[in-house]
């Protein structure tokens, strides 16, 4: 079984699934003969041409609104966006039109479109480029939000996406594309959206997290009985699962590296506190980035959820 | 001392205009299409049939039998003549203001009383037909007509793709981008622009400094041309060409349907705030069915025993579709939940079954 990084095992479900569906295109800025600018693509015009791997023009709003078009039409299109924080332009596109096209014409017409796009902070990049805003999609009825937290789940996640009947956002974590290292296997396997993984199970604490933010709650709690949820799906996002291990834990620090205020944190705070809150035995804890801009690189660890604030969340709870 | 710009003329353009039939009824022969009088009777039955369901439509707003209406008098040359060239395999892209076009396109008259009546079924097009719904957001699906477009190209499908838009959606971002797109790729779409002068209060003057809309294809380099859009053989010949050129990979083509909205934007708005009756009154001696109804006079294809024969099938047919769309049964509460995805979140459907209890 191979050993690759997260943008091969991305690169990997892209190639395997075109070659099995020829609805499968891919578009966006650099994506066809530089293989994107994270070389994620790479190989891929070479492989199956112009027509299916396409070099758009430098246009967001314009990739998704053609994604869409294709999609209406009967293709399976996946649209790059280069960075998370120049998705804005095409917000019109996805959330007045892709999340609702089924709907619009009573199921007539559908979007089965993928919208893959790096995002999360601490690659040293300018401005705008280490975006967080997950949660804007996610008060989106008809979208889907995806995060894998590494290759293995990148792979079978992507594979349920680009076999999804709804438009599904699949965001990448820049961190973590070249950090985590793991067998992935070649061929078809999938995991379903909607379903989250607890990747470490433990009795005192639930900690849930998503993304790059996953690989530092698993390294800075080691020392700790916790029970840590990652949740690869945010919408939509498995109660079940979460609310499980909350019943057994009693206890639970939700971490994002987005702000604060309306994070996804705060949705999985009000329905923990719905659904479960006789099961608590203290407050339901949010460490996450605080209200600003994110910071450029000299100032970012400031901003991220760190090890100290983790720990220190935890350990509050603890005394409960 | 004058500084004087070398200059050298790398590149000219010229924005054409085709008029064929005059407000007299009065047509260019040498342009005229090659229609059937089968066919010319057929635009004029079209014509008539999209300004009666309007007139209708507004007066059952009036009633509080449907809601918010954006009228389309005086642009049914613009929807129906262009319409009149697609086939049934191209995709279409309207925005809110087509009725003419899906009258055209054969379209169920009850569907579309049910849609502004408020009833989302009334966007279901029926099998047979790639009626795209209408986009209530200006020029933002002009983008998926360039989609649908490379779609079919990618497929080998000899269709086209048509965006249909006003004056005000030249203004979005979304224009420029899809157009841009359309360009560099030499895409199979049309898009057909009826600049009606008015984008509600704001007067084409205030959408651009550019002279004509047409113009601004060539800087895609993309086909432009203006027509009269008052005057459907104008508007079908144009479209049929510049169809033709889609479907056989010649790539996209531009066309402003120079028009007017005699109406005002919606029911809900009143547009003697903003512009003068004169103007208006102006516009309706350029008026699109008096017109053919003129030309058909001439060509002893029209008397006064056909029209009222006309009028009388025409108010049949629009009484039995105002009949079946206010007997079709309600929507049930399900229906808000049922298309939204293929299958129903874990939420969604734990918030159907709250409204089933309620129901009870």
């Amino acid at each position: 079984m191979p050993t690759c990084n997260m943008v091969q095992a991305i690169n990997m479900a892209l190639r395997e699934e075109m070659e099995r569906d020829d609805r499968i295109v891919l578009l966006g800025e650099d994506v066809g003969k530089d293989g994107g600018v994270f070389r994620v693509t790479d190989g891929l015009q070479e492989a199956f041409g112009e027509q299916r791997v396409i070099d758009t023009p430098l246009a967001e709003s314009g990739i998704v609104g053609t994604a869409i078009g294709m999609a209406l039409y009967g293709l399976r299109p996946v649209a790059e966006i280069q960075f998370l924080g120049f998705i804005y332009p095409a917000f019109d596109q996805i959330f007045s039109h892709a999340s609702r096209y089924r709907n619009r014409s009573r199921g007539r017409f559908t979007c089965p479109l993928v919208i893959r796009t790096p995002y999360g902070a601490g690659i040293k990049a300018p401005e705008l480029h280490e975006e967080s805003s997950e949660a804007f999609f996610c008060h989106m009825p008809g979208i889907k939000v995806v995060v894998p937290s590494g290759p293995y789940v990148a792979k079978g996640l992507l594979l349920s996406a680009l076999r999804d009947p709804d438009p599904v956002i699949f965001l990448e974590p820049t961190r973590l594309y070249r950090m985590i290292k793991e067998e992935v296997p070649e061929g078809d396997y999938t995991l379903p959206l909607g379903k989250a993984r607890i990747a470490r199970e433990g009795s005192e604490v639930t900690v849930i997290a998503w993304g790059s933010m996953l690989e530092r709650v698993l390294k800075v709690l080691a020392p700790y009985d916790a029970e840590i949820i990652d949740l690869l799906t945010l919408s939509p996002f498995d109660e079940e699962t979460i609310l499980r291990s909350v019943r057994k834990t009693g206890r639970v620090v939700i971490v994002h590296e987005a702000p604060r205020t309306c994070g996804f944190g705060a949705e999985l705070a009000a329905t923990i506190a719905e659904e479960a809150i006789l099961h608590l035995r203290g407050p339901i804890l949010r460490v996450a980035g605080p209200d600003v801009p994110v910071p450029l690189a000299k100032l970012v660890e400031h901003y991220l959820p760190d090890a100290a604030r983790i720990c220190a969340a935890v350990d509050e709870l603890l005394r409960y | 001392m004058i500084e004087v710009m070398p200059e050298t003329i790398i590149d000219t353009f010229s924005v054409s205009r085709l008029d064929i039939l005059d407000p007299e009824g009065i047509a260019d022969e040498s342009l005229l299409p090659s229609l059937s009088r089968e066919d010319s009777l057929r635009l004029y039955e079209l014509l008539f049939l999209s300004r009666a369901f309007d007139g209708r439509a507004l007066n059952l707003q009036r009633e509080g039998r449907i809601g918010t209406y954006p009228s389309i008098l005086g642009q049914e040359a613009a929807q129906v003549g262009s319409a009149f060239a697609l086939k049934k395999s191209d995709w279409v892209f309207p925005s809110f203001r087509e009725t003419g076009v899906h009258i055209t396109l054969g379209y169920p008259l009850e569907l579309l009383f049910r849609y502004w009546a408020g009833d989302e079924r009334g966007l279901l097009c029926p099998d047979g037909l790639n009626v795209l719904p209408v986009s209530v957001s200006v020029g933002t699906h002009i983008p998926h007509a360039v989609g649908a477009a490379m779609a079919a190209r990618y497929r080998g499908d000899q269709v086209a793709a048509v965006a249909y838009f006003g004056d005000g959606a030249t203004s979005k971002g979304d224009f420029h981008e899809g157009f841009n797109i359309a360009g560099v790729y030499r895409l199979p779409v049309v898009f057909i622009c009826q600049n009606n002068q008015w984008a509600i209060s704001v007067p084409r003057s205030r959408q651009t400094a550019s002279a004509t809309l047409a113009q601004k294809a060539f800087a895609y380099g993309i086909e432009g041309i203006q027509v009269d859009g008052n005057d459907v053989f104008a508007v079908y010949s144009a479209t049929r060409q510049a169809l033709e050129r889609a479907r056989g990979g010649g790539g996209p083509t531009f066309i402003e349907c120079f028009t007017y909205r005699i109406s005002h934007h919606t029911t809900a708005d009143d547009a003697d705030r903003y512009r003068s009756s004169a103007e208006v009154e102006e516009w309706k001696q350029r008026d699109p069915l008096e017109r053919l109804r003129r030309f058909l006079e001439k060509r002893g294809y029209w008397n006064k025993d056909y029209q009222a024969d006309l009028e009388k099938r025409t108010r049949e047919m629009i009484d039995q579709a105002v009949r079946d769309a206010e007997s079709a049964p309600a929507p049930e509460r399900s229906e808000i939940f049922r298309t939204v995805f293929e299958k129903c979140t874990p939420r969604q459907a734990r918030d159907l079954e709250v409204s089933a209890d309620a129901d009870l």
